[in-house]
């Protein structure tokens, strides 16, 4: 209750969006042409008034299944940070400021870096990339991210050879965030150096075309579609490169329950329930969950050989 | 259970037989607001994007309110002298198996979608759903056993003993809660608190009878009162 004061102006009231959004489209893509808005019909023009990242470069990667509704996306999140309830990040999340924004990235580099958001989004041409997404939790969506392959920005600091994994620690912020002991704050994740660099592996800064709603994780969040939703980090402030396996929050919290890798895998069981099945969010009957949830032609390859009941 | 068993207190009777209709009603009506809810945001499409799961979760919480509210009454009555409470008592309860019902079909229909080998499986490799299972088999007998023919069948003191494991299920209930979260244990602490306090104070006025007792003369204490249980004090 006391805290409501401060929340009183959002920070989407301060900037408004289309300018926010405008300022870094522009920067970005002079000269691109208007191939997208061409496109569209009048609906997609108007949405782009709210947030529309421009002309997206349509990636290969995308499954083709039926998108989950935006309004489902952007409402049923677990963003701990903002409340435990899958419904309180849409309502708490607003207040964090995404803009300005950098992100560290250090450790085993050989050109360690700062990035603020314009660099961020100078990294790459801006792909959308439509992916499952599959919850701990036994309940799945489908998504279409925008962003650019993590490798992108890995290269541009140089690993070093000695650098084996890569760390991801996330926003935490006491002064509009749920500081109550949930997890070990702030929310950190772990990919081994590989891992990180496959291509699939994505840095998403927009969903549908837009940018990305604070509680899905803005302004730049990873996503990694054959691991369960935990391991895609949300409101990334420092990327570390280590040689060490690298501590996770929910590794931390429940070491029999979250493994490091949490691949997507329907023969391992969380100790408490079933992954065997998924239930799509919009769905009445579950489906089998898939293996790497369907991606292990792309990824299987990088855990040949390893027992994956014991690196699950 | 109260009209065969209970002789009726000064204070029963101080609430006239329309009023305890007229409260009883309340309670009732009161009783499926929840539900009532859960309808409506059905029919307005606004169960979320996990509907199902909004249903369980809805339905559990509401079996394990209804519980503690049950369980709420003696303590009550014994605080504040409302005799009457008891009267509402056995609604309650059945509104608790009501809600588990519900709670229970959410999970056999809505979720597993009669996939018994899953619920089978369910039931014996997840401990959150054995002691939530269980929980829900001993509510059975109880709901059965709560009409007056049943207290008069089984008789006052039996009926009073299998009643008791009341007590046993809502441990299981909270557990149920408190082994299915995540990280947050704070809601499932909430309930945890209230179910220690009403079994706390049960087991403190126990304890006060006891020494009672043993400081009455040895007259007075020679096990006749066990003879006649009356209720569940």
């Amino acid at each position: 209750m006391l805290i409501k004061h401060a929340a009183d102006i959002r920070p989407s009231e301060i900037t408004s969006p289309e300018l926010y959004a405008d300022r870094r489209r522009f920067l970005r893509l002079a000269g691109a042409g208007t191939a997208a808005l061409a496109l569209g019909g009048p609906t997609e023009l108007l949405a782009a008034q709210a947030g529309d990242l421009g002309p997206l470069v349509k990636s290969p990667f995308r499954v083709d299944e039926p998108l989950t509704p935006r309004k489902d996306v952007t409402r049923y999140n677990n963003f701990y940070e903002f409340g435990t309830d899958k419904g309180d990040p849409a309502i708490n999340a607003h207040r964090m400021k995404t803009d300005p924004w950098t992100i560290k990235v250090e450790g085993l580099v050989g050109k360690p870096r700062t990035f603020d958001l314009d660099q961020i989004y100078k990294l790459a041409p801006l792909e959308e990339r439509i992916y499952r997404l599959r919850c701990v939790e036994a309940w799945s969506m489908v998504i279409p991210w925008v962003g650019f392959p993590l490798s992108a920005l890995l290269k541009a600091v140089e690993p070093l050879g000695s650098a084996r994994y890569v760390e991801f620690v996330t926003l935490f912020d006491p002064k509009v965030m749920d500081t109550r002991p949930v997890l070990d704050w702030p929310y950190k994740e772990g990919l081994r150096l590989d891992e990180a660099m496959h291509p699939l592996t994505l840095m998403a800064v927009g969903l549908y075309g837009e940018v990305l709603p604070n509680q899905n994780g803005a302004p730049v969040r990873l996503v990694v579609p054959w691991k369960y939703g935990f391991k895609s980090a949300k409101s990334i402030v420092t990327i570390r490169l280590t040689d060490k396996q690298p501590n996770t929050s929910w590794n931390d919290a429940g070491p029999e329950e979250y493994g490091f890798y949490s691949n997507v895998n329907p023969d391992v069981d969380h100790p408490r329930w079933s992954q065997a099945k998924e239930r799509r969010i919009g769905d009445f009957l579950k489906r089998k969950t898939l293996p790497f949830n369907g991606y292990a032609d792309q990824v299987a390859s990088m855990y040949a050989g390893m027992d994956l009941r014991k690196n699950f | 259970m109260t009209a065969t068993t209970a002789p009726r207190s000064p204070s029963v009777k101080a609430l006239s037989a329309g009023k305890i209709s007229a409260l009883k009603v309340l309670v009732f009506i009161l009783s499926l607001i929840p539900l009532g809810l859960l309808l409506l945001a059905f029919f307005q499409d606004d169960l979320g994007a996990n509907p199902i799961e909004t249903i369980t979760h809805a339905t559990g919480d509401w079996t394990l309110r209804f519980l503690l509210i049950t369980l709420a009454v003696t303590p009550l009555r014994k605080l504040t002298g409302w005799h009457w409470l008891l009267r509402l008592r056995r609604m309650l309860g059945l509104f608790t198996f009501f809600y588990a019902v519900l709670h229970f079909g959410t999970y056999i229909v809505l979720d597993q979608f009669f996939d018994w080998r899953a619920v089978v499986l369910d039931v014996l490799k997840r401990p959150y759903i054995t002691v939530g299972f269980a929980a829900f088999v001993l509510l059975v007998p109880l709901a059965v056993t709560s009409t007056n023919a049943m207290v008069r069948r089984l008789g006052g003191r039996r009926w009073q003993a299998l009643h008791r494991s009341v007590y046993g299920i809502a441990i299981l209930g909270v557990v149920h809660y408190w082994w299915l979260v995540k990280a947050d244990m704070f809601e499932p602490l909430i309930y945890a608190l209230i179910l220690a306090v009403l079994l706390g104070l049960r087991a403190w006025w126990r304890e006060q009878e006891r020494l009672r007792q043993r400081s009455a003369p040895p007259a007075q204490a020679n096990g006749h009162r066990h003879i006649i249980p009356i209720l569940p004090r």
